[in-house]
C-alpha cells in the first residue's frame, strides 16, 4: 500500500476514534443537541407568526434555514477550532513529526466534522417531523436536492475553515471571526427573509455561502410554492451551485497553501512558548 | 588548583560519507540581526549516542529543531540521514524519531489507540533490513506502560505521559532519535528508568540517538560523546572521560593522619600515593581521590568561552594566572 493510502485510512480510522471519543463525552454531546434545542424554542416563539406575504409557517421555514446555517458553522467554525486547539496543544507538532501525518490528521478531522454534522442535520430534523407541518420529506426531490447540497455546503466551508484556523494564532481572535459571521447569518435570511432589505445588502448576503446554503436547504425541504417569496422568485438552483461551487474552489486552492504555511512553522519551541503563555493565563 | 588550558580549535573530523548519520558544517542560525549559532561543526556515527550540553539560551533546542527538520537554518550544509533536513521528504521522515515534550495532545485517546493509528503511519516504510512499526504490544511493554494502556492519556501521570511520549517517538523503528530535555521534572526513580531504556534502545537497533539535556550526570552516564555548546559554537567534542582530562590530568588527594586533615593535588596520583602510604602505612585514614569531573569541565569550559568572548582573551590569562596555586 502506498504511504498516502496508508495515511489516509489512517486518517479515517483517526476520525472514528475521536467520533467515539467525542459520544462519550457529556461537553461535546451537549453542544449537539442544544442547537435542536434552542431550534425549537425560536420555533416555539414563532408560532404564528407567517412568512410574509404567505400563510405559511414562519417557524416552519426557519428549520431548514438553520439546518443550513448549522452546516456552514460546523464548517467555517468546526475545523478552526480544531486546527487552533491542536495546534495549542501540540496535536499538529505530532501530526507533522509522523511521516504524511498532517494528511492523516486532516482526513481524519474532514471524517470528524462531516459525520457530526451530519447527525445534527439529522437530530434537528426529528423533531421538526412531529412539530411542523409544511415540511415536506417523503418527497424523492427532497433526498435528491439534499444529496448535492449538503456535501457541496461541506466542500465550500470545510477548507474556509481550514483557512482561518490556519491564519488566527491566538484562540482569543477566534471572537474576530464568530462576530463577522453572526453579522452574516443576520443577513442571509435564516430567520427571516430578505427581501425587504436593501438591494447593497442583498448583494452582500449573496456573496457569501451561508445565503446559499439556507436557501439550498429550503428547496429541499419547503413546499414548491414557497420558492416565490425567495429573492428571484425561483430556488434558483444553478446559482445555488455556482456559488458554492466557487467557494469550494477558493477554499481547495487556498487551504493547502496556507496550511503547509503554518505547518511550516510549528516547532517544540513554539509549543512550549504557547504553553508558557497559556500558563500564564488566568483561566 | 588547576589550570585550564584554552581549548584548542581542532577541526572536526568529517569521516567518509556513508558512516555519518548526521554531518553539520558551519551551521549557523541568524534571528533578525542576532546570530544564535555561530557555525556549528559535528558529526555523529551510526549507534552513537550524543549528548549535546550548554548553557540555556545557548542554541541547544535551535540545532535540535533544525536537524529535525522543524526549522530553516541561515546557512551551512546540514546532512541528516543523508538528507538536508531542509528538504526531507516523508520517507526521510519516517526514518526518525522525534521525542516531544507533549502538553495536551490526544487527551481523549486511549493510550494504545495512540500508538495504533501513529504506527499505521509508519507501515508503508518497512524494509527488509528494519521491520516497521514496533508492534504495540510489544513497545508498550518496552516503555513500561502495558498497565495503563487502557487509559485516556489526560488521565497519565507526567512520568507516564513522558513514557508515552518516548512511545511515539520510536513507533516507527527510527535510525535516529532526537531527545530534547527527555527527564525534566522527572523523578530519581523514572529518570533511571529511563536511563535504561535509551540503554536498550541504543544497543538492539544500533539507534544513533542525540539529546540535550542540563544533566551532567545523565550525559555521562548515556552519552559516548558529548558536544557542549556556548556562545553559538561547538566548544568542545569527546567522550566524557577526554573532556574531564582536558582540564588537566591532576587529581585532588585527601587524607587525614593523626586527626590532621591533608590535602595535596597530584598530577602522578599512584606514584604519590604509593609514597604516602609507604613513608606513613597505618597512619593515613580515610584516603580519598578526587579527580577532575565532568562538571569541573563543563564549568572551566563554559567560563572560558563566555569570558573570553566577553571581555577578550586577556582576561582569559588573567583568570588563569589568578587560579596559580
Amino acid at each position: 500500500m502506498s504511504p498516502t493510502m496508508a495515511a489516509v485510512r489512517a486518517g479515517v480510522r483517526r476520525g472514528g476514534i475521536e467520533l467515539r471519543n467525542t459520544f462519550s463525552n457529556v461537553q461535546d454531546l451537549w453542544n449537539y443537541f442544544f442547537p435542536t434545542v434552542a431550534l425549537l424554542v425560536t420555533m416555539f416563539f414563532m408560532r404564528g407568526a407567517t412568512v410574509p406575504g404567505t400563510s405559511f409557517s414562519l417557524g416552519a421555514r426557519t428549520l431548514p434555514s438553520a439546518l443550513g446555517m448549522g452546516l456552514a458553522f460546523g464548517g467555517l467554525l468546526g475545523l478552526s477550532q480544531q486546527l487552533i486547539v491542536d495546534r495549542e496543544d501540540g496535536t499538529l507538532l505530532r501530526a507533522k513529526a509522523t511521516p504524511n501525518g498532517m494528511l492523516g490528521y486532516l482526513v481524519g478531522k474532514i471524517v470528524l466534522l462531516s459525520t457530526v454534522s451530519l447527525i445534527g442535520l439529522v437530530l434537528q430534523l426529528t423533531p421538526a417531523l412531529f412539530f411542523l407541518d409544511g415540511i415536506r420529506l417523503t418527497d424523492g426531490g427532497t433526498w435528491f436536492t439534499m444529496a448535492w447540497v449538503v456535501p457541496l455546503g461541506l466542500v465550500a466551508t470545510l477548507p474556509l475553515g481550514a483557512v482561518i484556523g490556519s491564519l488566527i494564532e491566538n484562540p482569543r481572535n477566534m471572537g474576530l471571526v464568530v462576530l463577522p459571521i453572526f453579522g452574516l447569518i443576520a443577513l442571509s435570511g435564516i430567520f427571516y427573509p430578505i427581501n425587504g432589505y436593501p438591494g447593497w445588502l442583498q448583494a452582500v448576503a449573496q456573496a457569501f455561502p451561508i445565503y446559499w446554503l439556507g436557501l439550498g436547504m429550503r428547496s429541499a425541504l419547503l413546499p414548491d410554492g414557497m420558492a416565490a417569496v425567495e429573492l428571484g422568485g425561483s430556488w434558483r438552483h444553478l446559482e445555488t451551485f455556482g456559488v458554492l461551487g466557487l467557494w469550494a474552489v477558493l477554499g481547495l486552492t487556498l487551504a493547502p497553501v496556507v496550511l503547509r504555511r503554518m505547518a511550516r512553522r510549528e516547532s517544540g519551541s513554539r509549543v512550549a512558548a504557547r504553553r508558557e503563555k497559556a500558563m500564564q493565563r488566568v483561566v | 588548583m588547576t589550570a585550564v588550558e584554552l581549548p584548542g580549535v581542532a577541526p572536526t573530523p568529517h569521516p567518509p560519507d556513508e558512516d555519518l548519520v548526521l554531518d553539520v558544517r558551519d551551521l549557523r542560525m541568524r534571528y533578525g540581526t542576532v546570530d544564535v549559532l555561530h557555525g556549528v561543526d559535528f558529526t555523529a556515527r551510526r549507534g552513537e549516542v550524543l549528548a549535546l550540553l550548554g548553557p540555556n539560551g545557548a542554541g541547544k533546542t535551535t540545532t535540535i529543531e533544525v536537524l529535525e527538520g522543524f526549522r530553516m537554518r541561515s546557512a551551512g550544509e546540514v546532512r541528516v540521514l543523508g538528507v538536508d533536513p531542509g528538504r526531507g521528504d516523508e520517507r526521510w521522515r519516517a526514518r526518525m524519531g522525534v521525542v516531544l515534550q507533549s502538553w495536551r495532545d490526544h487527551g481523549k485517546w486511549r493510550v494504545r489507540d495512540v500508538l495504533a493509528n501513529l504506527s499505521d503511519f509508519y507501515a508503508p516504510y518497512s524494509t527488509d533490513r528494519i521491520r516497521r512499526p514496533w508492534p504495540v504490544e510489544e513497545l508498550l511493554d518496552t516503555v513500561g506502560l502495558t498497565a495503563h494502556a487502557g487509559k485516556r492519556v489526560q488521565r497519565l501521570s507526567g512520568g507516564q505521559r513522558r513514557r508515552l511520549d518516548v512511545a511515539v517517538g520510536i513507533v516507527g523503528r527510527p535510525e535516529l532519535l532526537f531527545l530534547d530535555e527527555p527527564t525534566v521534572g522527572f523523578d530519581p526513580a523514572a529518570r533511571r528508568e529511563f536511563h535504561e531504556l535509551v540503554h536498550r534502545l541504543a544497543d538492539l537497533d544500533e539507534t544513533t540517538i542525540l539529546l540535550t539535556t542540563h544533566d551532567l550526570d545523565e550525559a555521562e552516564k548515556l552519552a559516548d560523546r558529548i558536544l557542549i555548546l556556548a556562545g553559538g559554537r561547538i566548544i568542545a567534542d569527546g567522550s566524557p572521560d577526554e573532556l574531564a582530562r582536558r582540564v588537566g590530568t591532576d587529581a585532588e588527594i585527601r587524607w587525614t593522619r593523626d586527626g590532621e586533615r591533608f590535602v595535596h593535588v597530584a598530577a602522578d596520583v599512584t606514584g604519590f600515593v604509593r609514597d604516602l602510604l609507604r613513608e606513613h602505612g597505618d597512619d593515613v585514614q580515610e584516603l580519598e581521590i578526587r579527580r577532575a569531573s565532568l562538571e569541573d569541565a563543563y564549568m572551566a569550559l563554559v567560563y572560558e568561552e563566555e569570558s573570553g568572548v566577553r571581555a577578550g582573551t586577556a582576561a582569559a590569562s588573567v583568570w588563569r594566572q589568578g587560579s596559580q596555586p
